[in-house]
C-alpha cells in the first residue's frame, strides 16, 4: 500500500533540484506528446532552441517577446502579493495602449522627448484606472476580483476593436479596417537594432524588487496579503493600500501595452498582446512572485513562444506545440509543490497485515 | 479497584509527524468502569495518542489490544465498531439539524427513517446515563453544554463503551462542568470506560480514578488519583517542580483612583444588527488588572475590537480625556493603547505567520519613521531586545513566526506590545494553548506592566486564573455586564451563576 506522509521542510538546494526535476519531467512528457502528434520529438526540441537563440536576430526576437511578458508578470505580481487575483492583465495592457494612443493622436506634433513620456503617463493612468474598477468593487461590495478582472478583459479588447473600426480607423488603408499609425515621434528609440523596451522592463524589475522588499508600501502589501485582519489591527489603511497597489499593478500592465504599441506595431490592434496577459499569470506563479527569477522564467517562456513560431514556419509543426509544453511545465512544477511537503512511502505494515488476512 | 482486567491496552505506540516524534513507545491501558485522565501539556502527544485509539491516525508501530484481541483501525468507523467513541473539543454537529438527526446521521439503516424507534432508543440511552436532551431541538438553539451532551449521546448511540473526551470542560461554566461530571460518574457506574484528556489539575483530582501523564511524547507514568496531588502531577507534567501560585502585586493608587480607560454606554451591533455589546460601562484603572469572565461568545471579542476601533461602536471610550469612539485603529495605536488581542488561532490577528520576527515586531511602529522605506535596522534592534528580554527560543530574529512554538509566538506578540510602552493593554486569552511555564511567564509580564501603572483588561477563560491574577472581575453575559466583583472576594459558584445570566437581587446595575 502506498501512503502519503508529511515530510520535514526541505533545504533550499533540494527544493531547487526538485523544481529542476519537475521541468525535466515536463519536457520529457511534452516530447511524448510531440511524438504522439507524429513528429520527431528530439528534432522538434533542437529546432525550438535554435529558433529562439540560434542567431542574433532570433535572440532579439525572443527578447522582444520576453519584454511584454516580463512587464505583465511584474504587474500581476504586485496584485498577487496582496492575494488580489488580478487576471485582468490583458485588459490593462490594452487600456495602457489606449491611453498612450489618446496622447499620440491628440498631441502628435510634439517632439519625441515630450510625446513619449506623455504617452507613458497616459497609458499608465489608463491601465491603473482600469484595474481600479475591480479593486473599488471589491473594497466596497466584496465582489470577486477574479470575475470582474476577467470580464473587463473582454470589454477592453472590444473597446480597441471599436476604435479600430470607428474613430481611429486609418483612412489611408483603402477600406481595410486598420487603425491609424502613431506619428513617427511616438516610436520607442532603438539601441543596437532593438527598441529600449528591455531596459524599461529591467528598470521595472528593480523597481518592484525595491518596492516589495524595502518600502513601507511593499511591507503593507505583504502584510495585507498574508493576513488582512492583521493589517487592519495594525492600523493600516487597508482601503488606501489596496487601491494604490492595484493602481501600480494595472499601471505596469499598461506599460506592457505601451511598449508593444510604441516599440513594435506603432499602432494598436485587438491582437497586440497575443494573449500574453494570461501567460503572465503562469510566469508569475512559476517564479513564486520573485521579480528577479521572473526574468529567467519570462525568458524561458519567450524562447518557447519564439521557438514555436519558428517551428511552424520551418518544420510545419503547429506553433501551438509551444502552448502545450507551457501547460505541461506548469502542471509539473505546480504538482512538484506537493512533494516539497509530502512524500509517498510504501506502508509495509499494511502489507503484512493484508497478507495475514489472506493466509 | 484491584481485580479488573485491562479493557483496552496500548503498547509501545510510536507516531512521528515529519521530524516530530509525537508519541514515543507509549504504554497506556484503561479498565471498564474507570475514569482515566490523560494529563499533559500542549504538544505532549495526548491528542495524537487518542486519535490513534479512535482510528483517525494509524500508529507507526505498537499495538492496540481490546479485550485481549489485537486490533488495527484503518478509519474511525473501525474504532466505532470496536466500541470506541471520541468527543472532540470542537463539536462536529450540523447546526441546522435537530439533536436527534445529528445523533442518528450516518447510521446504517433502510432508506426510510424509522423515527419512532430511534426516539425510543435515544430516550433509553439518555435515561440510563442521566443525560438530558431535547431530541427535537435544533443544534443552533443549544448552549455549549447541551451541544456537548448531544455529542456524548451520539457516541453512545453508536454503541460505544469507551468514551474519549478531549478537553471537555474548556468551554463549560462551573455548573455545566459539574453536570458533565455527574454524567461521567453515571457512565462509570454502568461499566463504561472513560478517558478524559485535560490539562486542568483540579478536574483530574476531582473526577478521575487513575492518571497517566505524558510529556514530550513520552509516557511519564500512571498513578492512582487517590495517591497523588496537584504538586506531584505538575512535576510529572512539566519535568521540574514549579510554583502554582500566581502573583497579585498590590499597586498603590494614591488618594484617588485614576481611570486609564473609561468606557461609557458602549453598544456594538453585529452585521445582523443584533446588539452583541449592550450599553456597557466600566473603567480600567491605572495599575490594575480588570478580568473579564463569560462563557464563550458573550461579546468578549466584540468588546476588545470595539475599544480599539476595529468595530463600529456607539457610546464613549474615554482615554486621557479624549473620546476615542469612532477613531480608526491607526489613530488609537498612536495614542498609546496597545491591544494584544489573541483570537482562537493565535496567528489570526496580532501577527503575520508568514513573516519573520523583525517584520512582526515592526507591525505597529514602522510608520513612526520618516520616508518611503521600512527601517529594518530599527526593527532588528527591537526584535533582538524582545528575544532577549522574553527569552524567546528561536534560531534567529529572521525566523518565520509561524514556525515558532505557541509559547514563543505568544511572547513575540506580547513583547511587541509591551515594548511600545502602552498605557492600556487589552489582552484576550493570552495563555490559551500555552504550557504551564510559558503561562506563568505571561502572568509575570502582565504583572510587571501593572506595577508600572498600566491599566490591563484581561479577557480570560480559566476562572481559577482570573480569580488569582486579576484585581477585579467583570462578568459578561450576552453582551451585558452582570457584575464587577473584587477578585479576592468572588467565589467560583458566584461567577458561574453570573456567567449563566443569573443576577442576584440588588446587585450591579449598569
Amino acid at each position: 500500500m502506498l501512503k502519503i506522509i508529511k515530510r520535514p521542510p526541505l533545504a533550499e538546494k533540494k527544493m531547487f533540484i526538485l523544481r529542476l526535476l519537475a521541468v525535466v519531467f515536463a519536457i520529457a512528457a511534452s516530447m511524448v506528446i510531440i511524438a504522439l502528434l507524429g513528429h520527431n520529438p528530439i528534432k522538434v526540441m533542437i529546432e525550438m532552441v535554435r529558433g529562439s537563440i540560434g542567431s542574433k536576430y532570433r535572440i532579439s526576437e525572443t527578447i522582444n517577446k520576453m519584454v511584454p511578458l516580463l512587464t505583465l508578470s511584474l504587474g500581476v505580481c504586485v496584485a498577487y502579493k496582496m492575494k488580489f487575483w488580478n487576471i485582468g492583465a490583458e485588459g490593462q495592457f490594452y487600456m495602457g495602449a489606449y491611453g498612450a494612443g489618446v496622447v499620440a493622436f491628440n498631441f502628435g506634433s510634439l517632439p519625441s522627448y515630450l510625446l513619449l513620456p506623455a504617452m507613458f503617463l497616459g497609458g499608465i493612468l489608463a491601465g491603473g484606472l482600469w484595474a481600479l474598477i475591480p479593486a473599488l468593487l471589491k473594497a466596497k461590495w466584496q465582489t470577486s476580483e477574479t470575475l470582474v478582472t476577467l470580464m473587463l478583459n473582454y470589454v477592453a479588447i472590444r473597446w480597441i476593436t471599436y476604435l479600430q473600426y470607428g474613430p481611429w480607423r486609418d483612412p489611408k488603408a483603402a477600406g481595410l479596417p486598420r487603425m491609424m499609425h502613431f506619428p513617427d515621434a511616438a516610436a520607442l528609440p532603438e539601441i543596437g537594432g532593438m527598441h529600449i523596451g528591455w531596459i524599461i522592463a529591467l528598470v521595472l524589475v528593480a523597481f518592484i524588487y525595491i518596492l516589495i522588499r524595502y518600502s513601507k508600501l511593499g511591507y503593507e502589501i505583504t502584510v495585507m496579503g498574508e493576513n488582512p485582519r492583521t493589517a487592519e489591527y495594525a492600523g493600516m489603511n487597508t482601503f488606501r493600500i489596496l487601491l494604490i497597489a492595484i493602481m501600480i499593478s494595472g499601471g505596469i500592465c499598461g506599460i506592457a501595452g505601451i511598449i508593444q504599441a510604441t516599440g513594435l506595431e506603432h499602432s494598436i490592434s485587438p491582437v497586440l498582446s497575443s494573449g500574453l496577459g494570461f501567460t503572465a499569470i503562469i510566469t508569475a506563479w512559476l517564479s513564486k512572485l520573485q521579480p528577479v527569477s521572473l526574468v529567467s522564467v519570462s525568458f524561458l517562456f519567450a524562447m518557447m513562444l519564439q521557438g514555436g513560431s519558428y517551428l511552424q514556419s520551418v518544420m510545419k509543426v503547429p506553433s501551438d506545440v509551444a502552448g502545450v509544453i507551457q501547460g505541461v511545465i506548469l502542471f509539473f512544477v505546480l504538482g512538484s509543490e506537493f512533494f516539497t511537503q509530502y512524500k509517498i512511502v510504501w506502508d509495509k505494515r499494511r502489507d503484512e497485515e493484508s497478507r495475514r488476512v489472506d493466509a | 479497584m484491584t481485580e479488573r482486567a485491562a479493557y483496552i491496552q496500548m503498547e509501545g505506540i510510536c507516531k512521528t509527524f515529519g521530524v516530530v516524534q509525537a508519541n514515543d513507545h507509549i504504554n497506556f491501558s484503561v479498565e471498564k468502569g474507570e475514569i482515566h485522565a490523560l494529563l499533559g501539556e500542549n504538544g505532549s502527544g495526548k491528542s495524537t495518542l487518542m486519535n490513534m485509539l479512535s482510528g483517525i491516525y494509524m500508529p507507526d508501530s505498537g499495538s492496540i489490544i481490546i479485550g485481549g484481541k489485537p486490533c488495527h483501525f484503518h478509519s474511525p468507523k473501525d474504532a466505532i465498531l470496536s466500541g470506541i467513541g471520541m468527543v472532540h473539543q470542537h463539536f462536529k454537529l450540523v447546526d441546522i439539524l435537530t439533536a436527534k438527526e445529528n445523533i442518528t446521521a450516518g447510521m446504517p439503516g433502510s432508506f426510510f427513517i424509522k423515527n419512532k424507534g430511534m426516539t425510543a432508543d435515544i430516550d433509553k440511552i439518555a435515561a440510563k446515563y442521566g443525560l438530558q436532551v431535547q431530541a427535537d431541538r435544533k443544534i443552533y438553539n443549544m448552549s455549549v453544554g447541551e451541544k456537548q451532551t448531544v455529542e456524548i449521546l451520539k457516541v453512545l448511540y453508536r454503541g460505544a463503551d469507551l468514551l474519549i473526551l478531549d478537553e471537555p470542560t474548556a468551554v463549560l461554566t462551573p455548573q455545566e462542568t459539574a453536570a458533565l461530571f455527574n454524567i461521567l460518574r453515571n457512565m462509570r457506574r454502568e461499566g463504561c470506560a472513560i478517558i478524559i484528556i485535560t490539562h486542568k489539575l483540579n478536574e483530574v483530582l476531582e473526577i478521575s480514578d487513575r492518571v497517566t501523564v505524558l510529556r514530550k511524547g513520552q509516557c511519564i507514568g500512571t498513578v492512582n488519583t487517590a495517591e497523588t496531588n496537584a504538586k506531584a502531577l505538575t512535576e510529572m507534567m512539566v519535568g521540574r517542580p514549579i510554583s502554582l501560585e500566581i502573583q497579585r502585586p498590590f499597586v498603590e493608587s494614591g488618594s484617588e483612583i485614576k481611570p486609564m480607560l473609561d468606557v461609557q454606554n458602549l453598544t456594538i451591533e453585529n452585521q445582523e444588527k443584533i446588539k452583541v455589546i449592550n450599553n456597557v460601562s466600566f473603567q480600567v484603572r491605572s495599575g490594575e488588572i480588570l478580568g473579564v469572565a463569560g462563557i464563550a461568545g458573550s461579546g468578549q471579542k466584540e468588546l476588545c475590537e470595539g475599544i480599539v476601533g476595529l468595530q463600529k461602536v456607539s457610546g464613549k471610550v474615554i482615554f486621557k480625556g479624549e473620546d476615542l469612539a469612532g477613531c480608526t485603529p491607526g489613530t488609537i495605536i498612536n495614542k498609546g493603547i496597545s491591544m494584544s488581542f489573541i483570537p482562537e488561532d493565535r496567528l489570526g490577528m496580532g501577527l503575520v505567520g508568514g513573516l519573520d520576527i523583525v517584520d512582526n515586531v515592526l507591525l505597529k511602529s514602522y510608520r513612526r519613521t520618516k520616508g518611503l522605506f521600512v527601517d529594518r535596522k530599527q526593527g532588528e534592534i527591537m526584535a533582538q531586545g524582545i528575544v532577549k528580554r522574553f527569552d524567546i527560543s528561536t534560531p534567529g530574529i529572521h525566523h518565520q513566526v509561524s514556525k515558532l512554538s505557541g509559547g514563543n509566538i505568544q511572547k513575540v506578540l506580547l513583547g511587541r506590545e509591551v515594548s511600545l510602552d502602552p498605557s492600556v493593554i487589552i489582552t484576550a486569552y493570552p495563555t490559551r494553548g500555552l504550557d504551564i511555564g510559558a503561562s506563568y511567564h505571561i502572568y509575570d509580564v502582565l504583572n510587571e506592566e501593572k506595577k508600572k501603572g498600566v491599566g490591563i483588561l484581561y479577557i480570560g477563560e480559566d476562572l481559577d486564573v482570573l480569580m488569582e491574577l486579576c484585581d477585579r472581575i467583570m462578568v459578561i453575559h450576552q453582551g451585558e455586564i452582570m457584575d464587577i466583583l473584587p477578585a479576592a472576594e468572588a467565589t467560583k459558584e458566584q461567577l458561574g451563576l453570573l456567567m449563566l445570566g443569573h443576577r442576584e437581587e440588588g446587585a450591579y446595575h449598569a
